[in-house]
């Protein structure tokens, strides 16, 4: 079966790959590019720890076909990184103890810059709402939410 | 598994390929199609796609508006003109999955998805399909009715009936889990009143068949009469009528069929 050429920029940086007809982007990037911070869970679009922002817009990356994003800019959690810092929300969830096995984070993370990104300062309401699609199997979900909170300079209450 | 991607500039084109390949599936938001090449669906070989501008038009004037099949639900969340159908665009997935999930794909999603076409349902909508052989418009409910047979044919956009008032339609999705959860049952509800009366009632129910049905009997008791509380106790007990729901992980048949009437009850009341 033919490979099909695809172009895109990955944190900033422009790759170009061949992928089978078929390949979703989460493969692509893990298994052709290797960055691993995005994680296989569900395959279905149920548990959220794939996503990615494709042009900003949080999107799932095992449902999306990776030559769908040619041109477009794809950003995983690997972009978070400041050289040796953190993040302020990879901070935030390090000082809030938001990260249990850590398995859901990095789509938590996600889903939260998509969130900040466009609410700087989002009510606590939204914060479950903007994270509603991310599934946290260890259920750690109220330190999530005061991470996500604390990050944004609002108050973390209980 | 590999499988063949053709992407076309128009949907015409898309049509084209669409019906002349048993195993091919038209992709739009991947929600439905790729969750199926990743669990190792060996009846798709090919995939199509198209970058067709046209399907991504919302007309959100009139009273009836349309909305190309590629709009997705947070798009429908940012229209202001479409705020009636915010609340089914919203009950749908994350936001991830509002970002990718298509108007157009949500037709062929199985329960216990597939909530925005119960609200289309009970808006009356009209299907634009392309096929082999030209396009047509069909009623929802005949779409739906055939929609095992539709793989060929490509759905272009949804007309649907803009209620008269924001109390006309009313939507309820019942989940386990909130805010995001797969549906118990969905309810969605049009009453355009005339002179004090209910003319033209459409009561449309998820998970309760096979596919979105309405519920003809709880229609008839509302038809023609005042929204009082004899008439709402009167659809109450009829909405479980013609219903064939199926048990799932998510409640039982019995248990749908026990709710129905209860939600149905709530949701014509204005009730939480």
């Amino acid at each position: 079966m033919a490979k099909t050429a695809l172009q895109f920029r990955h944190n900033g940086s422009d790759v170009a790959i061949f992928v089978d007809g078929g390949t979703n982007l989460l493969v692509a990037l893990r298994e052709l590019i290797g960055d691993m911070t995005p994680k296989f869970g569900c395959g279905q679009g149920g548990c959220g720890t794939c996503s990615v922002l494709i042009d900003g817009e949080l999107h799932l990356s095992c449902l999306t076909l990776a030559e769908t994003v040619a041109g477009r800019s794809v950003e995983t959690l690997d972009s978070l990184k400041q050289g040796p810092n953190l993040h302020p929300l990879q901070r935030a969830f390090a000082d809030n103890f938001a990260a249990q096995c850590g398995y859901c984070t990095p789509g938590m993370l996600m889903a939260a810059k998509a969130l900040l990104d466009r609410n700087p300062s989002p009510s606590r309401a939204e914060v479950v709402e903007a994270i509603s699609g991310n599934i946290c199997r260890c259920t750690g979900y109220e330190p999530i939410i005061n991470a996500i909170l604390a990050a944004s300079g609002g108050r973390a209450s209980a | 598994m590999t499988v063949t991607v053709k992407t076309f500039t128009s949907s015409s084109e898309a049509a084209a390929a669409l019906s002349s390949d048993r195993n091919a599936r038209y992709l739009g938001g991947g929600t439905l199609v790729m969750r199926a090449l990743n669990e190792g669906d060996i009846s798709l070989s090919t995939v199509v796609r198209a970058n067709d501008q046209a399907l991504m038009r919302i007309d959100p004037s009139g009273p009836r508006i349309t909305l190309g099949a590629g709009v997705t639900f947070a798009r429908i969340l940012g229209e202001r003109d479409l705020s009636f159908l915010h609340a089914p665009a919203r009950s749908i997935g994350g936001p991830a999955v509002r970002n990718m999930g298509t108007v157009g794909g949500n037709l062929f999603a199985p329960n216990p998805y597939g909530d925005f076409t119960v609200a289309l349902l009970a808006l009356d909508a009209t299907v634009a399909l392309q096929g082999g052989f030209g396009s047509r418009d069909i009623p929802i409910e005949e779409f739906l009715q055939s929609r095992d047979r539709q793989a060929g044919t490509l759905v272009l956009s949804v007309s649907c009936t803009r209620p008269t008032s924001a109390e006309a339609f009313r939507y309820r999705k019942i989940a386990r889990i909130k805010p995001k959860g797969g549906s118990v049952i969905t309810l969605a509800a049009h009453l355009p009143i005339s002179g004090g009366r209910i003319a033209g009632a459409r009561i449309a129910l998820g998970s309760m068949a096979p596919t979105q049905i309405r519920a003809r009997a709880a229609e008839r008791a509302l038809e023609g009469r005042a929204l009082d509380a004899a008439t709402v106790a009167a659809a109450a007990s009829a909405a479980a009528e013609g219903t064939s729901p199926s048990d799932s992980a998510l409640g039982s048949a019995w248990y749908r069929r026990e709710i129905v009437g209860v939600h149905l009850r709530r949701l014509l009341l204005g009730q939480e």
